[in-house]
């Protein structure tokens, strides 16, 4: 079948544009409403309520979920007790197996899971299939091979597990943070009731399915669905032993004020406003891209997202007139387009927040710079945005904006570039850029926060802890570290 | 960076060229390399990948008779079919230059040339000179020389560019292509500095291999040295064009290079005045993958000539 | 009080004072209580505490930036002018085998854990083994000002089971001596000030509980707090207080000593860097 002269000198013509390359979503089955996961079966609610829970790209509303009101709680809590009998005498490396069984059902399941979360999320795809998912089952393979290897991790003590897990997770990185809740939890010999977040439900409710499939035993997970109202009655019903929270700063201290006195366990991990710092002598192109995975990586909402670049005053002008090209080649569009760099905004509320940080950053004196963008008609978006110009004292460069904005601030010494980074009253994560090995070193010593980046950003992996200094919260999720939240030495 | 010739201490501003990071640059390649190329835009790189395309053959056996049948190709790469386009040049040895020359006459395909002690580059600069000088006199448009990589990493940089320099002039108006052969240079670090030292002395394209070499052409080479043709630009204002050529031999290799050129420089560097990919076996391929495309139906080696 | 020198001398009595900022203070307030009914003791104010947290602050840095074999030396030295003290101890802890017991597990607990400063990053770091070509650690680093609520009882022991730990880490110290027996405490904040510890790295408070808890509890400068010697209703308003801030509230049991002790006044710190040539 030959084309016509024509059709090849059109071909000549034309630009590199790249078609539309979406990923196929019929092998994915969303039930049209969903109930409880309790005692390890799909309930109706007590509550009879339903809320419905929309595709963030679309607006278009992809099921309905229960919203548990405190006698589900209640259940949801029993059936956890019930199991955790049972669950914390179980030989160990029967635990084990049922983790490891879970990390492969994700693994297999993969292609559907990562289209879910994008659609209930508004990820791109791409994001969700190479990052979300693949770190989740490892997740989960990670803490199966500690579960009957505790004696070994904490030498000396008998690690004896604590009960009942309250775990109450952000819309973010949805079936990720579960892995990050879950694991340790079981693999500790704990039972847990998981509060995915109101806007993202639905891969917790299709990880609930693979806790069947696994034949997990009754009730060591039960999933509860909700907004706020539920989750406070989660984290504060008397037969949760501890309590495991990610999500903001500002809900985080509302929980640890709630559980004063009450004798639980509480790990929070909370906001962040990450500095990354860029030297003169920094791999600039590199560089970029750690700037671009810092701060554009999930549409910015990202806890440990670089949200602050500072950049050495002598390497300013050419470091953003390489950034704002790179901008330009980020697209931004469907989150289920396989070449998509930029999705959705989780929520209209969130891209409210969004904008009227923006617009305060205006308002301060900020310059804005977006790149040339087409944003779609429906659905909630927002372009990738740098403000310059930014004082330390802007809103913008304090304020968890959760999106993807970035604020540059530049320094001149190494010295004030430590102080300005250290000057928030967060601490999750720092980036340093720099080909000096020692400046590497003294930088990372003093970075107040839990995570340092060194000539990289943004990455994770189940053996590596992740967690903040100060008001970013405390506890540690990944590693050895991660299985001590979940046990009592005695 | 135009007026480089002047500078008396190249060696040290070599060394002061900006360091890459290996995992960073290779993760960066890898991202771009899962683009997802469809339909329309898959065809349109496909044509653009014979556009570009410096087909090849760099064997002691060449002979005239291999030289003829290899032009025939490269004039219509698929007898009967003119919606195929031609492919921007052949590239041999010297001495098929002439058998070259004559067979493309007045086709639009150019002939390149390699020269100066290829592959090594281990002789008398006079002779490579001599070489290249011969080559252009024989009919060769283009002059793809190798760097001498001794000179390069035993840090005699001023071998190196008064080298190329050299032979730019000896090359006239035939286009000057520069071998990096960056499997030879150790770290990206060497591949960016090689990269701005021969843009420095005057090379109208950068090339990353000779293809006797592993590693050869590699996507994060590439980038890198993409990403030096960009800082090149944006400091002298004048663009360098690239060559990727060594191990090039599938139609999803080929893509994933367009893909990387459009992102790291754009669209300007979508042409084959600025792009070439230099392949033996991989015209075949794009063949197959474009009647794939067009039928709908995957192809068989068998209905594709081999020349 | 023995008298060698004949029935007419004169002791020349102590005036107990906090330690802040490396020196002995009377209150800013000019208070004083008298808890054993005899001897004046500061009644420190939320301005001393201000005060000290001021200091504690100023001194992180050094401290935190020592060897941790420095910080090893510096324990130990403690641990040395308190053995050379054993009688004032004794004598303050009200004698016998029981004052004996305490004072000698106080020697032993500061010889402990002087001897884990630079055994710490070894036993609770990590390098851990991420799918990719990075480098990545985790090592411990001190989480900066630890206040810290000591038992009445023991009064000595109970603060100095928690101090040795803190200051093991590297964080700097702000105590509240033992309302009812702060003179164990204020003594041996002589003791420190004899070890060459640097001003500032460790301050102690006398005064009321409940006037002091409260601002320390809520200072928004302090990043974590042991309540070994609260009880649990003041547990419970500490840990209302230490959400305005995130602070760390450190509840392991009484007896605990243990590495996870001094890494309970510590933050984990990852690092990565990638691996390439």
């Amino acid at each position: 079948m030959a084309i016509t002269k024509r059709q090849a000198a059109d071909l000549a013509k034309q630009t590199f544009d790249y078609a539309p390359a979406p990923e196929a979503i019929d092998h994915v089955r969303i039930q049209p409403r969903y109930g409880l996961f309790i005692g390890g079966k799909m309930v109706e609610p007590h509550s009879k309520k339903r809320f419905p829970t929309i595709n963030p790209a679309t607006e278009q509303k992809l099921s309905e979920v229960a919203e548990a009101d405190a006698i589900d709680v209640g259940k949801a809590v029993s059936a956890a007790g019930t199991a955790f009998t049972s669950w914390s005498r179980m030989a160990p490396s029967r635990r084990a197996r049922y983790l490891f069984r879970i990390s492969r059902l994700i693994q297999e399941r993969a292609r559907e899971l990562a289209v879910v979360e994008t659609m209930d999320g508004g990820k791109p795809i791409k994001e969700s299939r190479d990052v979300d998912i693949p770190l989740s089952a490892a997740h989960f393979f990670y803490y199966a091979g500690w579960a009957d290897k505790l004696e070994w991790a904490f030498p000396n003590r008998r690690p004896r597990p604590l009960g009942v897990a309250g775990q109450v997770i952000p819309w973010n990185f949805p079936l990720l943070m579960l892995a990050w809740k879950i694991a340790p939890a079981l693999a500790a010999g704990n039972t847990v009731v998981l509060k995915p977040a109101e806007t993202t439900p639905l891969s917790a409710l299709l990880f609930a399915e693979i806790c069947q499939q696994a034949e997990l035993p009754a009730g060591v997970v039960n999933i509860i669905t909700g907004a706020g109202k539920t989750g406070s009655l989660l984290v504060s019903h008397p037969g949760v032993k501890k309590v495991a929270f990610t999500g903001s700063t500002e809900v985080g201290k509302l929980i640890q004020r709630s559980l004063a006195g009450s004798g639980k366990r509480l790990t929070l991990e909370l906001g962040g406003k990450a500095a990354n710092i860029v030297f003169e002598d920094a791999p600039l192109d590199q560089a970029v891209e750690g700037i671009v995975n810092g701060i554009y990586f999930n549409q910015g909402h990202v806890c440990c997202a670089g949200s602050r670049l500072l950049v050495q005053e002598s390497i300013a002008k050419p470091l953003l007139e390489k950034l704002k090209q790179r901008l330009s080649t980020l697209r931004l569009g469907d989150p289920l387009d396989k070449n998509t760099d930029i999705g959705a905004i989780n929520s209209k509320a969130q891209l409210e927040k969004i904008q009227a940080l923006v617009e305060s950053g205006i308002e301060e004196g900020a310059e804005i710079y977006q790149p040339e963008c087409k944003l779609p008609e429906r659905g909630y978006w927002f372009p990738p945005t740098i403000f310059t110009n930014v004082s330390q004292s802007y809103r913008i460069a304090r304020e968890e904006i959760f999106g993807p904005v970035l604020s540059v601030l530049t320094f001149r010494t190494p010295a004030e570039a430590v102080e300005k980074a250290n000057n928030t009253p967060y601490g999750l994560s720092a980036g340093v850029w720099t080909d000096k090995g020692s400046r590497i070193l003294w930088m990372a010593e003093r970075m107040r926060a839990g995570v340092v980046w060194a000539n990289t950003f943004n990455r994770f992996d189940p053996t590596s802890p992740f967690g903040g200094y100060k008001e970013s919260g405390y506890g540690r999720e990944g590693g050895v570290h991660g299985l001590l939240p979940y046990l009592e030495l005695v | 960076m135009a007026t480089a010739l002047s500078l008396t201490h190249l060696g040290s501003l070599m060394r002061g060229v900006r360091s890459v990071d290996e995992v960073g640059a290779n993760e960066r390649a890898a991202s771009l390399a899962k683009r997802s190329i469809k339909k329309s835009s898959k065809l349109w790189a496909l044509d653009l990948s014979i556009r570009c395309m410096d087909l090849t053959t760099l064997e002691g056996s060449d002979t005239p008779g291999k030289v003829a049948a290899l032009s025939a190709k490269a004039i219509r790469p698929k007898p009967g079919d003119s919606s195929i386009p031609s492919v921007a040049a052949i590239c041999v040895y010297p001495a098929r230059v002439a058998d070259a020359s004559e067979r493309l006459q007045g086709s639009g395909v150019k002939v390149a040339s390699v020269a100066t002690a290829f592959p090594s580059g281990q002789s008398f600069t006079s002779i490579k000179v001599a070489e290249a000088r011969d080559a252009v006199d024989a009919g060769a448009d283009e002059v793809d020389m190798v760097i001498d990589r001794g000179a390069f990493l035993s840090g005699d940089y001023q071998k190196v560019y008064d080298e190329i320099v050299a032979i730019k002039e000896a090359c006239g108006s035939a286009h000057l292509k520069v071998i990096l052969e960056t499997g030879e240079l150790g770290t990206y670090d060497g591949v960016r500095r090689a990269s701005i030292l021969a843009m420095a002395a005057g090379a109208d394209f950068i090339k990353t291999s000779t293809g006797k070499v592993q590693p050869a052409a590699t996507l994060p080479v590439s980038l890198v040295m993409m990403e030096a043709i960009r800082d090149f630009m944006r400091e002298t204002g004048r663009p360098v064009g690239f060559k990727a050529a060594g191990g090039i031999r599938t139609s999803k290799q080929a893509i994933a290079y367009l893909v990387v050129l459009y992102e790291t420089l754009g669209a300007e560097w979508m042409t084959p005045d600025r792009f070439r990919l230099g392949a033996s076996t991989l015209l075949n391929d794009v063949l197959m993958q474009i009647d794939k495309e067009r039928s709908g139906v995957y192809q068989s080696p068998d209905y594709f000539t081999i020349d | 009080m023995a008298n060698k020198n004949g029935a007419d001398r004169v002791d020349v009595r102590k005036t107990y004072k906090q330690y802040v900022g490396g020196e002995f203070v009377r209150s800013e307030s000019g208070r004083a209580y008298r808890p054993d009914g005899m001897v004046n003791v500061p009644r420190g104010s939320r301005k001393d505490l201000r005060d000290a947290v001021r200091a504690a602050r100023t001194a992180f840095a050094g401290w935190s930036g020592r060897t941790a074999m420095n910080r090893g030396q510096i324990l130990y030295r403690a641990a040395e002018m308190l053995d050379a003290r054993r009688a004032e101890f004794e004598e303050l802890l009200g004698g016998g085998r029981k004052a004996r017991a305490e004072l000698d597990e106080t020697v032993e607990v500061l010889v402990w854990y002087a001897g884990w400063t630079d055994k710490l990053a070894q036993v609770t770091g990590t390098v851990n083994p991420v799918s990719g070509p990075y480098f990545n650690f985790t090592i411990p680093e001190p989480t900066g000002i630890v206040g810290i609520v000591a038992s009445d009882d023991p009064a000595l022991a109970g603060l100095v089971r928690r101090l040795a730990p803190a200051l093991c880490g590297g964080n700097v110290v702000v105590a509240l001596a033992p309302e009812h027996r702060p003179l164990p405490a204020l003594t041996l904040a002589e003791v420190l000030a004899t070890s060459d510890f640097p001003s500032g790295v460790v301050n102690v408070l006398s005064g009321q509980r409940k006037e002091l808890l409260p601002w320390l509890a809520s200072h928004m400068d302090v990043n974590a707090i042991d309540v070994s010697g609260c009880t649990p209703d003041e547990v419970a308003l500490v840990e209302a207080a230490a959400a305005d801030n995130v602070k760390r509230v450190v509840k392991l049991p009484a007896g605990e000593r243990s590495p996870h002790l001094v890494t309970a006044f510590m933050e984990m710190k990852t690092i990565w860097h990638p691996i390439g040539v």
